[in-house]
């Protein structure tokens, strides 16, 4: 019994680390968002691979988070992180904006 | 101030055209204008509550909060849509005998469309919240635009909207009411089929699927998804200039069992 359940716990650490390792190996980006604009407004992810981009609106107001080329769009309310998954994408440049402010809030993703 | 009501506009497309292929649809309905105030008044509740929730929501799940309350609302949204189409087939015969004899008003008084009403709900919601929240932060923003204007366009925008809507509807109850039902029927399949594209999509945003999410083709460059039809057609059939292979398959898988259950449906109905 006891042999059992050592083997049952480490099975589950396996299968947690697993989960955990496989969480951990995708890359990640920090976009801020402030005055309506993007920091950085253009970022570099390596290609061919899923990209984890968080999405920080340091400005009191909601804003829309939107790329044609990426297809994506996810409205991060005022002072929210919000996580979007991209790709796995081939090399280029995808162009994003803020939806809400768009004449000010632009950027890229540069996929190499 | 034309871009608020543009933004405005957009939100509110989906679920006006929504609502009035649903309204054309129950056109012989007892009550129908009663349940279809009702599912339109508690989608914008919901949509207000979720709005004032937004910045809590969205961090649940580490940022991914925002994405699983639109996968749950797609996907309850989805089986209403699929209920009805295979409610509909499974009463396909008694609904034609009560088209054709007049005075059963009480009988169809009973049924209430209770599928409909919940995706009508889900509908305004959904598209509802992001106004919200938009609308919200413009006026609280300072970005320049005063109350006025802001209210005007957000009336500019829904007044559109629901513009569009009542033209879909004034457009199917041209159709003689025979052909009606198969109208909206396929109508309602294909929107059906357009939110399980749009329920896979946020699945993939939210990184809950891997698999076949690269984009199979792009159509951007002749028909811009931010163009007016690319807008208009993104609403009444789900069009999306660059579908991933799994949003495609969702919606054709969506439309064959539609298909494939009202047929079978039909035939077991006919049998005695």
């Amino acid at each position: 019994m006891v042999g059992y359940s050592r083997l049952f716990a480490v099975a589950l650490a396996a299968g947690f680390l697993s989960i955990g390792g496989a969480r951990a190996a995708e890359p990640e980006v920090l976009l801020v968002i402030k005055n309506h604009r993007f920091e950085p407004a253009e970022v570099k992810v390596p290609a061919g691979q899923r990209v984890k981009l968080i999405v920080h609106n340091q400005d009191s107001t909601p804003e829309e988070f939107e790329s044609h080329s990426l297809n994506r769009e996810k409205v991060v309310p005022g002072g929210a992180k919000a996580t979007i998954y991209v790709g796995p994408l081939k090399a280029g440049r995808y162009e994003f904006f803020g939806e809400y402010n768009e004449a000010t809030a632009k950027g890229a993703v540069v996929a190499e | 101030m034309f871009a608020a009501a543009l933004i405005v506009f957009r939100e509110s497309l989906e679920a006006a055209l929504f609502v009035g292929i649903v309204a054309a649809a129950t056109r012989q309905l007892a009550g129908r204008t009663r349940w279809l105030s009702a599912g339109v008044g508690i989608g914008v509740l919901g949509a207000l509550l979720l709005a004032l929730m937004a910045q809590h929501v969205s961090g649940w799940f580490d940022g991914l909060g925002q994405d699983v309350v639109n996968i749950a609302v797609l996907s309850v949204a989805l089986t209403m849509l699929l209920w009805h189409c295979i409610w509909v087939a499974a009463h396909s015969k008694d609904m034609a005998m009560e088209a054709r004899s007049l005075g059963t008003s009480v009988q169809q008084g009973q049924r209430k469309p209770w599928a409909l009403l919940t995706a009508v709900a889900l509908a305004v919601l959904r598209e509802g919240a992001e106004t919200v929240l938009f609308v919200g932060g413009a006026l609280t923003g300072g970005t320049g635009t005063s109350t006025p204007e802001v209210v005007l366009s957000v009336a500019v925008g829904v007044g559109l909207g629901v513009g569009a809507g009542m033209i879909i509807y004034g457009g199917l109850s041209r159709i003689p009411t025979r052909h009606v039902f198969a109208t909206t029927n396929v109508l309602i399949a294909i929107l059906a089929g357009s939110i399980a594209s749009q329920l896979v999509k946020s699945l993939i945003q939210a990184g809950f699927i891997e698999r076949w999410s690269s984009p199979l083709w792009d159509t951007s460059a002749s028909l811009a998804p931010d163009s007016a039809l690319g807008t208009f057609l993104h609403a009444l059939v789900g069009y999306d200039a660059r579908p991933s292979a799994a949003q495609l398959a969702s919606y054709v898988a969506v439309l064959a069992l539609i298909y494939a259950g009202t047929r079978l449906l039909r035939r077991s109905s006919r049998a005695p």
